[in-house]
């Protein structure tokens, strides 16, 4: 049995040979970017009535046909042209093929005109099911269509560290170097007395408590990302 | 290597792939790049990959290997995107991949063709001989409306023989495009319940639109509604055929996965499905344009048959000849 995992992130391998991340997109993110994209579509719907309501029953005629369209393959144009949506977008998500590359025509089509029936029974019941009893959050027609909906990476600019480097005291093995760069460079995003209690772990590698251990850690830190 | 190093090695090719990455993201209006930058991105990417690897295995700093990553996977969705010219795919589906894809998998057209034409023929027999049967499926005040359309003394008949307005006839178009096709997806959609919902978009289909032509047919109502249909019928009801044929895929998927996992033969299955229902909706276009502006036009009945005929013809030549030879290739 593969152990549980804390976050729902999966990997695929490129072609040259490296992993790369995906993280999907929850039924709770995906159900907002929904909303969104509906109050779009509900705008569009008036704004053509509004419109082609003066050219009477011709008007009627092309009015059918554009809310055909909107009606199944606005998510289609827009994840074909951009890779989704506008309410997807406005949450960061995109649409790809499980092997993480960019959507193609079919399997847009394939998850787009299944949408009616991950719709049924009621406000996408089948769907929530679905996404629920899968790993990677798909409904049935992301699994018919092999597709899933990721969150696109957006990454964190490298912090400064600006301690004084001091030398580690004992030879670090290269998982407890990169734990130490990586505590430094979280520093200001966690509270002080987070960070002290996770450097008071480490009394017997600095031989110091509170806020002196703290700034310890950040001194090796320093030492082993940019040297003396 | 100390992370330092590597970073200052290496900053100079990062920043090169991601002004590439910035222009092309940003798509048609964004800076354009002169040909050779971009004819670095495979090169660079590899690049990119090469050094996340490294990142990785000396334990260098998360953000950087973020940024690595970060920098890799959006070399990854630019190199790997798939092309979609809509000219030129266009034609080589209709004449190609549409009807052998199609061919492939002839057992389940004609399977699809007997769930909705069975039920049709035998349930507009019943009605032809019990027109009472026709509120079974179809409520009064529908019935009473295709009584009347197709009337052949009701006054709106002679209005309609002598020229319908072109404003009401784009408005039709639009509803056979708005109803139709989106009835033809359902059926489709249908198929990934374990093709329940397409059995039942089929037989209900074929009973509603059976019944009608039964209870009109006995009515004597023969060359008002046989006349009008039979031209786009071709069309339309083959496409309803299709789409059923489509969910049927998906559905066997499901059912008879043979030797694969289901997920697996759903996939494979919906890239086949994919095509024929997109083939369905061009047919489902053309059936609309038939509809609302050749059916209603003001000829002799004769005409129309012999057009509705040669309709049929049409498509099922179609169907069943076109791409033959380049298959064989």
């Amino acid at each position: 049995m593969t152990p549980l995992k804390l976050d729902t992130a999966c990997t695929i391998e490129t072609p040259e040979g490296i992993s790369l991340k995906l993280y999907p997109a929850g039924p709770v993110a995906r159900g907002a970017a929904w909303l969104i994209d509906s109050l779009i579509r509900i705008g569009l719907y008036i704004g053509l009535v509004l419109v082609l309501g003066v050219l009477g029953a011709t008007g009627t005629g092309i009015l059918l046909v554009a809310v055909f369209f909107l009606e199944w393959f606005y998510p289609v144009y827009y994840e074909l042209t951009r890779g989704s949506t506008p309410g997807k977008s406005a949450f960061g998500m995109v649409v790809v093929h499980s092997d993480g590359t960019p959507v193609g025509w079919q399997a847009s089509v394939i998850r787009n005109l299944l949408r009616t029936v991950d719709f049924l029974p009621l406000f996408y019941g089948f769907g929530l099911v679905s996404m629920l009893l899968n790993k990677r959050f798909q409904r049935l027609g992301d699994m018919a269509a092999d597709t899933l909906v990721v969150y696109k990476p957006a990454p964190r600019e490298s912090a400064v560290i600006n301690s004084m480097a001091i030398k580690p005291p004992a030879d670090l093995l290269p998982r407890e170097q990169q734990a130490l760069i990586n505590f430094a460079e979280r520093m200001e995003r966690i509270s002080e007395s987070r960070s002290i209690e996770l450097s008071d772990h480490l009394v017997s590698l600095t031989g110091e408590k509170g806020r002196q251990g703290v700034e310890k850690l950040l001194g090796y830190a320093r030492w082993l990302a940019n040297g003396r | 290597m100390r992370q330092i190093q590597f970073q200052q090695l290496h900053e100079a090719s990062w920043s090169a792939l991601e002004e590439i990455l910035d222009s092309l993201e940003s798509g048609r209006n964004g800076p354009k790049l002169p040909t050779e930058s971009i004819r670095r991105l495979p090169s660079l990417y590899r690049d990119v990959c090469q050094h996340l690897a490294l990142a990785q295995s000396r334990c260098y700093s998360t953000a950087l290997i973020e940024k690595l990553h970060h920098l890799a996977m959006r070399a990854h969705h630019q190199l790997y995107k798939r092309e979609f010219r809509i000219g030129k795919r266009m034609l080589e589906f209709m004449v190609s991949d549409f009807p052998v894809t199609l061919r492939n998998h002839h057992r389940l057209f004609w399977l699809a063709f007997m769930l909705f034409f069975a039920p049709g023929i035998l349930f507009g027999a019943v009605c032809y001989f019990n027109p009472d049967m026709i509120y079974v499926v179809v409520d009064d005040s529908s019935v009473a409306q295709m009584e009347y359309m197709y009337n052949p003394d009701a006054d709106h008949q002679t209005g309609r023989q002598e020229g319908m307005e072109n404003a009401s006839r784009v408005s039709m178009f639009g509803f056979y495009v708005y109803n139709n096709t989106g009835i033809g997806f359902r059926t489709f959609a249908g198929g990934i319940l374990a093709g329940l919902g397409t059995l039942f978009f089929l037989v209900l289909n074929g009973l509603v639109i059976g019944g009608i032509a039964g209870y009109l047919t006995e009515l004597g109502y023969v060359e008002t509604f046989w006349g009008f249909v039979i031209g786009h019928g071709s069309f339309e009801l083959v496409a309803i055929v299709i789409s059923g044929m489509a969910g049927l895929l998906l559905g066997k998927a499901i059912i008879a996965p043979g030797n694969m996992r289901r997920i697996e033969a759903l996939k494979r299955n919906a890239g086949q499905a994919v095509i024929l229902i997109s083939g369905a909706a061009g047919m489902f276009f053309t059936a609309a344009l038939i509809e609302a502006f050749w059916s209603p036009l003001p000829i002799p009945a004769a005409i129309k048959f012999i057009a509705g005929a040669l309709l049929w013809l049409l498509v099922f030549s179609y169907l069943f000849f076109t791409g033959r030879n380049r298959n064989a290739a």
